[in-house]
């Protein structure tokens, strides 16, 4: 593709790093709300941004995406700036920044992220649609093609979004919290999926708003409170006393040290699973015995 | 029939059915974008705004000439749109106040530019202040030409970046990441809208313009699932809205044609929003009363099963009264539909001294237990 021999003839800074930002400052009306960030991905991470509500997690996706101006710093992905790597870059928005009544199918939404690679004047063809299905079906709801997205479940509006991002066939993916608001399918299937992106060298990087999977699912961590407070490996950024310097006082159930794969906390045993009854006239049906 | 061809044969009804229907194809398709960019709005402050540019392109050219008033026309149009943008970017203001203000402010410049000219006895003036409510007899061939122009242009801009204008009212932000210059074709979706209120300016006026791009597209919605489908339906309902009210106008006493084609297309959004299939109101209160009915004979279906499990006997039989008394109203109905559906079934116990009984089917069993199980999907 020309446009990345143009990349790599051009000069390149910091090309190690998937994603690279410094000095990055971005304020709202005077107000910071990213602070003199840097931040490192290497490629072939699956990459998490943590950090409590209004720490600017979101923002600095947006930022990267050049979507939001920063006040001060810069940013290069695979060496050098969004815009000129746009097509070695996948984007799924927040599932509520778009407005799901908006009359259009599935495939149609997922052939939209096909929109930058025709150009001007071409509209989708054959081929599009080939490539929009497989993607619909590495999401599991090719059967849903057809349906129009107001009638998708969240969980498959969700799976919607990340197959249009598929068909981007981009190096790095950027995700503004995909499992936010799905059911327990749907963050599987996207979890699978993502591993497998990661597994075949693309770097993915997640707004994530769940502590509780962070170590499940992550091997890249970034915590983040307008500035950065640690990044790197989960398995050494994922401990108690990070966590308390993101959250501050918000974080009291960490004490209890229920996350799993915690650093820095003796965690004690699990509960027992809760105690169910299978039989239909078990306690739990107390409506059976009647007036 | 000869009637019928000398009345279609009219040249000035030709006319104004031809401009109708030119204004209900522009209005309808261009609509169908402000409309689903939930920018109904901007029709309304672009043709009030409409009415100093009026003015001011009569009192350049000097007389009522069409092309330099639509000209002026469009010209405060997209100035107003631009005041909207810069007062929205720049301060905290939102959309709805912009463009509130913008509208109040261009009429009322334009109301004060129309008095001025009354005021200097200009001979020409007469029939300016038709540009208020439209004026569609007064319509020409030549003026036919120039809205036929404007509506052929801007119909080719919508094929043109068909993909890119569907993308950019669908999801901004990602046709941003994509590269594509989002604030640019924005910027021309709302232009085209100043161009579907010139074109309309002369038909039903400044103040009436605004139903013309809202109309013919949300009676669209309700019946289509896909863009292209709702442009298309748009247009044919803009311009069977403009034949329409032309023609009641030609054949009624004199009435004026711009506010019936208003209330032509609105008659057409009325009967949409009632009756289009999947989202009209009809049929959303049919499927809330489906709804309640089925839920309620969930509900004795589930009783049942209660009954049928404390007594350990599947083949319970439950008597009519007991579950009425249970719910509280009578369960007839919802027992006989559940019979019909082949999940209870009527049996005969003590039938001297009691009165009917219901007992669960094998498949009663199975979809009681589902529901209690999983009371949402059943």
């Amino acid at each position: 593709m020309d446009t990345i021999t143009a990349v790599q003839t051009a000069e390149l800074h910091e090309p190690q790093w998937a994603v690279h930002v410094e000095d990055l400052t971005v304020s709202y009306h005077g107000k910071p709300v990213l602070w003199d960030i840097d931040v490192n991905i290497p490629p072939g991470v699956m990459a998490a941004i943590v950090g409590p509500n209004g720490a600017g997690k979101s923002t600095l996706l947006k930022s990267v995406l050049s979507l939001v101006r920063p006040t001060a710093g810069h940013i290069m992905i695979h060496g050098a700036p969004y815009k000129r790597q746009r097509r070695r870059v996948g984007y799924v928005p927040q599932r509520s920044s778009v407005d799901w009544d908006f009359p259009t199918t599935a495939l149609d939404v997922v052939m939209m992220g096909l929109y930058g690679h025709l150009g001007w004047f071409r509209y989708p063809g054959r081929q599009a649609r080939r490539r929009a299905m497989s993607a619909l079906e590495e999401v599991r709801i090719a059967d849903l093609a057809g349906r129009q997205i107001s009638q998708l479940s969240g969980g498959q509006q969700q799976r919607v979004f990340l197959a249009r991002a598929l068909v981007q066939q981009a190096d790095v993916y950027f995700l503004d919290e995909p499992m936010a608001g799905v059911d327990a399918t749907t963050e599987r299937t996207i979890v699978d999926l993502l591993h497998k992106l990661r597994d075949a060298g693309k770097t993915v990087v997640v707004v994530h708003h769940d502590l509780q999977t962070v170590a499940d699912y992550f091997d890249w961590l970034m915590l983040l409170n307008v500035r950065v407070i640690a990044q790197g490996p989960v398995a050494k950024i994922y401990t108690v006393e990070n966590l308390r310097k993101a959250y501050g006082g918000q974080i009291s159930l960490l004490e209890r040290g229920s996350l799993a794969g915690l650093r820095g906390i003796d965690a004690p045993p699990a509960m027992p699973s809760e105690v169910t009854d299978g039989s239909p006239t078990g306690s739990r049906a107390t409506p059976v015995g009647m007036p | 029939m000869s009637g019928f061809v000398t009345f279609f044969g009219d040249y000035t009804i030709q006319n104004v059915m031809m401009g109708a229907a030119l204004l209900g194809l522009i209005s309808g398709v261009l609509g169908s974008f402000a409309v689903l960019r939930q920018q109904s709005l901007l029709g309304d402050t672009l043709s009030h705004a409409a009415l100093p540019g009026v003015c001011l392109g009569f009192m350049i050219a000097g007389a009522r000439e069409l092309s330099s008033i639509l000209a002026g026309a469009l010209f405060t149009a997209i100035l107003a749109a631009l005041v909207v943008l810069v007062l929205t970017r720049a301060s905290r203001l939102k959309t709805d106040a912009g463009l509130g203000i913008a509208l109040s402010v261009f009429f009322a410049f334009g109301v004060v530019l129309l008095t001025y000219i009354q005021g200097t006895g200009n001979a020409s003036q007469g029939g300016l202040d038709a540009f208020l409510f439209g004026q569609a007899a007064g319509i020409l061939r030549s003026d036919l030409y120039l809205m036929g122009g404007i509506t052929a242009f801007s119909l080719a801009l919508v094929a043109a970046f068909w993909k890119e204008f569907k993308l950019v009212s669908f999801d901004p932000a990602f046709a941003a990441t994509l590269g594509l210059p989002v604030v640019l074709l924005e910027t021309v979706l709302t232009v085209t809208i100043a161009f579907a209120v010139v074109v309309g300016l002369q038909m039903v006026g400044v103040v009436l313009m605004a139903a013309m791009v809202i109309a013919p597209a949300v009676g669209a919605r309700q019946w289509t699932r896909r863009l292209e489908h709702m442009v298309v339906l748009a247009a044919v309902f803009g311009v069977v809205s403009g034949v329409a009210g032309a023609l009641i106008s030609a054949t009624g006493q004199g009435l004026a044609t711009g506010p019936l084609i208003i209330l032509s297309a609105s008659a057409l959004v009325l009967v949409s929003i009632l009756v289009a299939p999947e989202r009209g109101l009809v049929w959303e209160g049919v499927k809330r009363w489906r709804d309640r009915r089925d839920l309620e004979a969930n509900k004795v279906l589930t009783t049942l099963y209660g009954l049928a499990a404390h007594h350990k006997d599947p083949a319970y039989p439950a008597e009519q009264g007991m579950i009425d008394t249970y719910h509280r109203i009578a369960t007839r109905h919802a027992l006989s539909r559940l019979a019909e559906r082949g999940l209870v079934e009527p049996v005969e116990h003590m039938r001297d001294q009691e009165g009917p009984h219901w007992a669960l089917t094998e498949a009663g069993i199975v979809l009681a237990r589902h529901l209690r199980r999983d009371p949402v999907s059943g």
